[in-house]
């Protein structure tokens, strides 16, 4: 879009054509990314476009295969973190870095404290902090312990801490996310004024209204691929938007049925309240209704509450109030157990952590539901039933394994998956929710495991998928959600969707103000 | 473009040799104890063949048969990934109680005691109130675990002085002793040539055994201990499976407070003192692993008679005790380094 070679001394960062992959999984291919002195950059794109990965690669905590990053005019090589650090390039993570219940003035020189001897010198450290907290305009005393400030002020000591580092490129992870309003604003003038100084910010988000506001120029990834860069002020949030999307779509089109009678319908779902712990978006007013035989498709982009209001649905997590309705009947669901025996099931997002035993044998990852079925009174398992039972779905699902007694953590991830999926269809559910059923396995292993969606739908399931990819969900289900910062923004059949059109339900829904106050410069 | 097919070739590689180490690491964990128990006996039998005799071996079995029992139930605990130090002091309490019932806790307490009292069943009354009190001092701690999210080490740990405590208020600090030959019976006799001590662990290990491997609540256990969050979203409830465990280790120290009082003809306030540990490291040493789920009774088995093994044969050798102590400490030690050693390697993919 523009001749880079005259650019090129204006260049900090220089990422050419950099490829990583994963067993099974090509991360990046040929990713390029020119970041310019002075420049607040932006680095879009959708779930697993390889954004997180490219971050991590130039914060030093992965390496790419090929291609030649440079900074400064002086090609990287492989530098640890804190060489990284030391060059110049410190990224502000999503997930905050911060040790809670140290002061502000020891979060902010972690390693690096100043000293006199062989002694913490406090003295020094205070008023340092002091210094740079004013730049940012963060009004704490330096010997607050982090847990007492808020959100948006644990970020700026985050980046106070990139700043006492000398950045000359701070990366900046999805910095709003967890932000108020009038935080976003503040954190956007500082922005503004680390610019003015000559420091470069590579700024990653999903609100594309922000772009318009604080970014000079973009760069969007596709697939783990370049899929161009413009200056901000060339483009409209729609064309942004289409590249963000526009790819070759790669599943075959399903065909899309009409669902049954409602299994389950929620009413008004609400959690307001944070959950001790955990980072779950609160959940705000939810109603929906899904039927037999019909996949639901839930779209939204990561941190939008899909995964919230499944859980609550499933008892995982609870809620403030709403009512839930299976099979016309108000049903409490406090627990996965009560929802299990109404006749749910749940696929968890995160394999390992939520769905497997993973030290444990095929066997019993698969069966540990079921075990009531086939007992030997008292209270013995039958283990001739129990494996025919494995067997059955092993075949179906035509799970690759020498044996039932393999360990699960050895198998692949496609494999783990139909595990999982197999626990839960061998307690035949009226109801099945899936959580991002094909993240991380491979092509073969996804068709197969639409296939099987499909054909649980046909047999009278109901099927609830949540997924962050568009065109799965446009070609596996019947009917789409999509849901954003915990509400729902729109309801429609698979057939009448695009990309596009639930691209713009999930970034732009109606009371997104920073849009509404970027679509007149727009 | 070229350059990536390299790297992935260089992946596929490098993994076979990592497949067979694992193999050879997981035979040694799955065998590594019994092989060194074999190796044990033989070096002691070598030292002195009457190591090796029916006798002795029934006398390193009796030893360790009150360790035993309630290393079964510790081996439920710390297959949830907990741990349970209250099981001295419950072994007390419950032994103290059992022992008051059947003879006062006031000047009846040294009698000699009266054989017909309680028609011959003073043992019976004995072994329900031991065994009754016992889970239901494991019960509440396991409540209140669950409950209140309280660490099982922490509530545990009370629970030790607690019932510490109780036991010293009940007896006043002194013991309840001389019991009549039906209790006796129960620590020093003997049936069809086997001490009754060692064929009541026989069958505590056993059932463990096949409460572990062949009934649902085995695989909950492994579950609860191997993954909790995925255990509760597969349905099960995990705090009732946790609360469960303190129980059954708490009706197993009662148990073992039985036969403890049995075996002396006495029950003490300071009886138990310090077993907590004794079980803990016959569970560990027997490849249970304390971030749970991995594990089971037959190692615990095994870790618990090598303990016996270890003390009986350095006495046999007129090794110094103090030495002793320090042998069995570096051996529980090297037990659960190897067992993270194999863990890390295991760990990998």
């Amino acid at each position: 879009m523009f001749p880079l070679e005259r650019m090129s001394d204006d260049l900090l960062l220089k990422v050419d054509r950099v490829g990583k992959r994963f067993p099974g999984v090509v991360a990046l291919d040929d990713v390029s990314l020119n970041v310019r002195r002075g420049e607040v950059h932006a680095l879009l794109g959708e779930n697993g476009a390889g954004k997180s990965t490219l971050l991590k690669i130039l914060a030093g905590a992965q390496y790419q295969d090929s291609g030649q990053i440079d900074f400064d005019g002086k090609s990287l090589g492989r530098e640890l973190p804190h060489e990284r650090q030391r060059l110049g390039i410190v990224t502000v993570y999503q997930e905050f870095t911060l040790m809670p219940n140290m002061s502000v003035a020891e979060n902010i020189f972690i390693g690096r404290e100043p000293v006199r001897g062989k002694f913490l010198s406090w003295p020094t450290m205070i008023k340092e902090a002091r210094a740079v907290a004013a730049k940012l305009d963060l009004r704490v005393d330096p010997l607050t312990p982090v847990y007492a400030l808020s959100v948006a002020e644990q970020q700026m000591v985050e980046i106070a801490r990139a700043l006492t580092m000398n950045a000359r490129l701070i990366i900046l992870d999805e910095p709003t996310a967890a932000l108020s309003d009038r935080e976003v604003e503040k954190l956007h003038q500082i922005a503004r004024d680390l610019k003015a100084q000559g420091i470069s910010i590579i700024y990653v988000t999903h609100r594309l209204g922000e772009v318009k506001q604080v970014c000079d120029r973009l760069t969007v990834l596709r697939d783990g691929k370049y899929a161009g860069e413009a200056d901000v002020k060339d483009v409209s949030i729609d064309q942004i938007v289409r590249m963000m999307v526009g790819r070759n779509v790669e599943y075959l089109a399903g065909e899309h049925h009409q669902g049954g009678e409602v299994v389950v319908r929620v009413e008004n779902l609400t959690r307001l309240k944070r959950l001790p712990g955990s980072q779950a978006v609160p959940l705000r007013g939810i109603t929906l209704e899904i039927r037999r035989g019909e996949i639901l498709g839930l779209a939204g982009l990561v941190g939008a509450g899909r995964t919230e209001m499944v859980r609550v649905l499933f008892g995982a997590d609870p809620f403030e109030s709403g009512q839930v309705y299976f099979e016309g009947r108000a049903v409490t669901v406090s627990s996965p157990a009560e929802a299990i025996e109404l006749g749910m099931a749940l696929v968890p997002e995160d394999r390992k952590q939520q769905g497997l035993f993973l030290t444990h044998s095929i066997r019993m990852n698969l069966t540990l539901p079921s075990l009531k079925k086939f007992l030997i009174p008292p209270f013995f398992i039958d283990q001739r039933a129990e494996s025919e039972l494995v067997e059955q779905y092993r075949k179906a699902l035509s799970i690759r394994m020498a044996n039932q007694e393999v360990i699960v953590g050895t198998l692949s991830g496609g494999n783990q998956q139909k595990v999982i999926l197999a626990r839960c269809m061998a307690l035949k559910p009226k109801l099945l929710i899936v959580d991002e059923p094909t993240r991380g396995i491979d092509i073969g292993a996804k068709a197969e495991v639409h296939q099987l969606l499909r054909q649980l739908a046909r047999n009278g399931t109901a099927v609830v998928v949540v997924s962050s990819e568009l065109p799965e969900v446009i070609s596996l289900c019947d009917r789409i959600v999509t849901v954003k910062e915990g509400r729902i923004t729109g309801d429609m059949p698979a057939r009448e969707a695009t990309e596009e059109k639930l691209m713009q339900r999930m970034v732009l829904a109606q009371g997104e103000q920073h849009v509404q106050v970027a679509s007149p410069t727009a | 473009m070229a350059q990536p097919t390299p790297a992935a070739t260089t992946g596929k590689v490098v993994e076979p040799p990592q497949r067979q180490r694992f193999e050879w690491i997981g035979f040694l964990q799955k065998f590594g104890v019994f092989i060194f128990l074999i190796l044990l006996i033989l070096f002691f039998t070598s030292q002195n063949p009457r190591f090796l005799s029916v006798r002795n071996l029934f006398n390193i079995l009796t030893d360790v048969s009150i360790y035993g029992i309630m290393a079964v139930g510790m081996t439920l605990v710390i297959l949830t990934a907990g741990v349970d130090l209250s099981v001295g002091a419950i072994l007390a309490l419950a032994a103290m109680c059992g022992a008051g019932a059947v003879k006062g806790t006031g000047e009846s307490r040294s009698e000699t005691p009266d054989p017909h009292k309680f028609g011959g069943l003073s043992w019976l009354i004995a072994l329900v109130i031991c065994i009754g009190l016992g889970t239901l001092a494991g019960y509440i701690q396991g409540k209140v675990s669950t409950k209140f999210r309280i660490p099982p080490f922490i509530v545990t740990l009370g629970g030790m002085t607690v019932w510490r405590g109780a036991t010293l208020l009940i007896g006043s600090g002194s013991p309840i002793s001389g019991f009549d030959p039906g209790y006796t019976w129960w620590g020093n006799g003997s049936f069809l040539g086997v001490p009754v001590p060692v064929l009541v662990f026989l069958v505590v290990a056993v059932s463990g055994y096949i409460a572990l491997r062949y009934t649902p609540y085995g695989r909950h256990v492994y579950a609860a201990g191997g993954n909790p969050e995925a255990a509760r979203l597969t349905g099960l409830r995990v705090d009732r499976v946790l609360t469960s465990v303190y129980a059954i280790m708490g009706c197993l120290a009662g148990l073992a407070g039985f036969i403890q009082s049995a075996r002396l003809s006495s029950a003490e306030a300071t009886a138990g003192l310090g077993y907590e540990l004794t079980v803990i490291a016959s569970v560990v040493i027997g490849g249970t692993s304390l971030m749970g789920g991995l594990g089971g009774i037959a190692g615990t088995v095994v870790g618990t008679i090598l303990i016996g093994v270890l003390l009986n044969g350095l006495v046999i050798m007129n090794v110094n005790p103090y030495y002793q102590q320090i042998i069995i400490g570096i051996i529980i030690v090297l037990a659960v380094g190897f067992d993270t050693y194999a863990k890390s390697r295991r760990g990998r993919r």
